[in-house]
């Protein structure tokens, strides 16, 4: 009985959270064409969430690509196959690993930066404080930050596939001696425009409003105590790479699944 | 409860205030009024939300009933533009001082003039400091808040909250935790500035020394109720246990020094059943 | 923090950075540049066995790639696979066409290669292609060989 109770309970309180996280929602969202306006605050998170994540992104691309050339190439050439590598690579990047692989980093880096740094405001009153001056902390904290890390993932996202096409080339082309110009025109022949590209770019964008989203509410919804905060970073990392995962599936889905 | 306070100079009116969190009833029908021009303190051991009391004047918390009016509009009622236009009027000075870590001293003070006025940047300069120099911290304009001490915090907060000339201003336990000459200072200011700017000044507090000597009315609070209020003088000499026990730091009292437990002895000498 | 002029800088280097790696993914990676001309008409082709044909399959021609597959059904009174194809407007070809399923390679997938007649008529809009040849399916091959292989003997 007692496991029911809980279960019950956990349930009703999901719930709430759910409601709550979506009231924050509308109401950062509402508060975006004030953002936009006012650029200082947006390009001040522009920078700290999106320029600083560019080197972990960039270099994580690089090694995956690389990866992906190395083990591709023993793969492929099991049935005298290596003339693809290229649009293996280019394939499993766009499609599945660029917005997959940067959305996870990004949640990690910059999503739990954003949440522990919320979540500090709360525990030492600075949004209670601007509430107070009569400023809306929704306004001037959170909407420039769901807008920053709403614009960077697709941009990141980018960057992480095309830095890992060039990994690959490195490995495939200039190591193991994959021929230079298959490389390229099997993967330019195989990857449609719309189909991948464009969905990978969709994905990437879909990913960057749920870590934002979750990320922001967490550091909110803290409890503002350290031990609080801690604890809503580590959700923020958590959820965010459940709903990614999740997501993912359900895009590759609808996207992929009626080729 | 009646109050000794002329109803036509009183800023906020508090009528049967009632407000629980969770279980715990915090405030159990209480009034009071806080006088127009004055320093009022509100006083009490901790815990019994002192705190809250200034958030709920200031409309972040709801009450469960009662009424909260301040300068005859009643705040719970207000609609959110309403609400935020006399927030403008209230200054706030939170314990941790609450500046925003990302701005230097001068941007905090600046923030409220750069969001509510359409003043010049040369115009908000010059209010910022003379904020700052009313304070004592001009030359510290350019400092980080993680570079100021406690009590620098707290008088970088007071001038904040004094940015746009505000009719009251609410002080949460701004003596706690402070050396003497910190101390001081901060009375002086919470002193001068209500006289010089004709503020009214609510304080929130429970250092008994400082409170007396700059408050012009007191309010005691314990358990959720009013048990005294008065003059300076009149608290002192108070014949309510409450009060005593509060004013002088009696360890036991009405304020019970021993949590509630069963029997002692029971407990020391229980044997396994 | 930054002076707001660096970190000016470093957020439009970011930017630009990505909207770089966009444009390359769109140009290099995928088949944007071949995928200039936007106007295409229909043509249809009924095929007795359209084996593993699928929507989006190419349309060949010579080896060229001149249009892709568009819509597949069953023709419930012939009960032949009627195969809709758009060609790009840029390429034409006479009406006495035929189209034949043939596989990419060993294990590819399937497509459509058009082979061009002598007609003078060009095939129009909605027209249909009469001479088709279905997809060789694996099964009826093995099954041939085996009956080859035992008429033999």
């Amino acid at each position: 009985m007692h496991f029911f109770q809980r279960l019950g309970n956990t349930t009703l309180a999901s719930f709430a959270k759910l409601g709550r996280s979506s009231f924050f929602l509308t109401h950062v969202l509402s508060a975006i064409p004030a953002t936009i306006i006012h650029p200082r605050l947006l390009i001040n998170q522009l920078y700290s969430v999106g320029v600083l994540s560019f080197l972990i992104i960039t270099i994580s691309g690089l090694f995956v690509g690389m990866v992906l050339g190395l083990q591709g190439f023993y793969i492929l050439s099991d049935f005298g196959a290596e003339e693809t590598l290229g649009i293996m690579v280019a394939a499993s990047l766009v499609r599945e690993l660029g917005p997959v692989v940067a959305a996870l980093l990004f949640a990690g880096r910059a999503g739990s930066a954003l949440t522990a740094e919320i979540g500090l405001m709360k525990a030492t009153e600075q949004l209670s404080g601007m509430e107070m001056m009569a400023i809306d902390p929704i306004k001037r904290i959170m909407a420039p930050r769901f807008l920053a890390g709403f614009i960077s993932m697709p941009l990141l996202t980018a960057l992480f596939s095309s830095i890992g096409v060039m990994g690959g080339h490195i490995v495939g082309v200039g190591i193991l001696g994959v021929d230079d110009g298959s490389y390229w025109s099997q993967m330019q022949a195989g990857l449609d425009f719309q189909d991948d590209i464009i969905n990978g770019v969709i994905k990437s964008i879909v990913f960057g409003f749920a870590i934002s989203w979750i990320s922001l509410f967490e550091g909110y919804d803290a409890i503002p105590t350290s031990e609080g905060v801690s604890r809503a970073t580590t959700r923020t990392v958590v959820n965010s790479a459940f709903t990614i995962l999740g997501l993912d599936f359900i895009l590759t889905a609808l996207m992929f699944g009626d080729i | 409860m009646a109050t000794n306070v002329d109803l036509d100079t009183e800023i906020v009116s508090i009528q049967n205030l009632s407000f629980s969190r969770g279980d715990k009833k915090i405030f159990n029908d209480i009034s009071l009024s806080i006088p127009r021009g004055k320093i009022t303190a509100i006083m009490g051991p901790s815990g019994t939300g002192k705190t809250t009391l200034l958030k709920l004047i200031g409309g972040q918390l709801y009450p469960d009933k009662g009424s909260i009016k301040v300068d005859k509009k009643n705040v719970h009622q207000l609609k959110r533009s309403e609400l935020y236009t006399l927030r403008k009027r209230m200054g706030m000075l939170f314990q941790s001082g609450a500046l925003l870590t990302d701005l230097n001293v001068f941007e905090n003070v600046a923030l409220p003039l750069k969001e509510h006025t359409a003043l010049s940047d040369s115009m908000i300069r010059s209010l910022v400091i003379t904020k700052l120099q009313a304070v004592g911290l001009r030359g510290a304009r350019n400092l980080k808040p993680n570079e100021l001490s406690g009590g620098m915090a707290r008088r970088i907060a007071l001038a904040r909250a004094i940015a746009l000339d505000p009719m009251m201003v609410m002080y949460d336990e701004p003596f706690t935790g402070q050396d003497p000459i910190s101390l001081g200072v901060l009375v002086k200011l919470i002193k001068d500035l209500n006289s010089a700017l004709g503020l009214t000044s609510v304080i929130v507090s429970h250092d008994i020394d400082e409170t007396l000597r700059i408050a012009d009315y007191i309010y005691v609070l314990s358990g959720g109720k009013i048990v005294g209020h008065g003059s300076p003088e009149q608290i002192k000499n108070s014949d309510s246990k409450w009060v005593q026990q509060f004013m002088n730091g009696h360890a036991d009292g009405p304020v019970h020094f021993h949590y509630p437990a069963n029997d002692y002895h029971e407990d020391l000498f229980e044997t396994q059943q | 923090m930054q002076n707001t002029k660096t970190q000016d800088t470093l957020v439009g280097l970011f930017v630009a950075s990505g909207i770089v790696a966009l444009f390359f993914m769109a140009m290099q990676i995928s088949n944007l540049s071949s995928f200039s001309d936007n106007s295409v008409y229909t043509v249809t082709a009924r095929f007795e066995n359209s084996g593993g044909l699928k929507v989006k399959s190419p349309v060949t021609m010579a080896g060229v790639r001149v249009g892709r597959v568009t819509n597949i059904s069953i023709d419930q009174e012939t009960y032949e696979s009627v195969v809709e194809m758009k060609i790009e407007s840029q390429y034409s070809f006479p009406d006495d066409t035929s189209a034949s399923i043939f596989t990419a390679g060993l294990l590819g997938e399937q497509y459509i290669s058009l082979d061009p007649g002598g007609s003078e008529t060009l095939l129009a809009e909605n027209g249909l292609i009469d001479i088709t040849q279905s997809a060789i399916v694996l099964e009826e091959i093995i099954g041939q060989f085996l009956f080859d292989k035992a008429a033999e003997e």
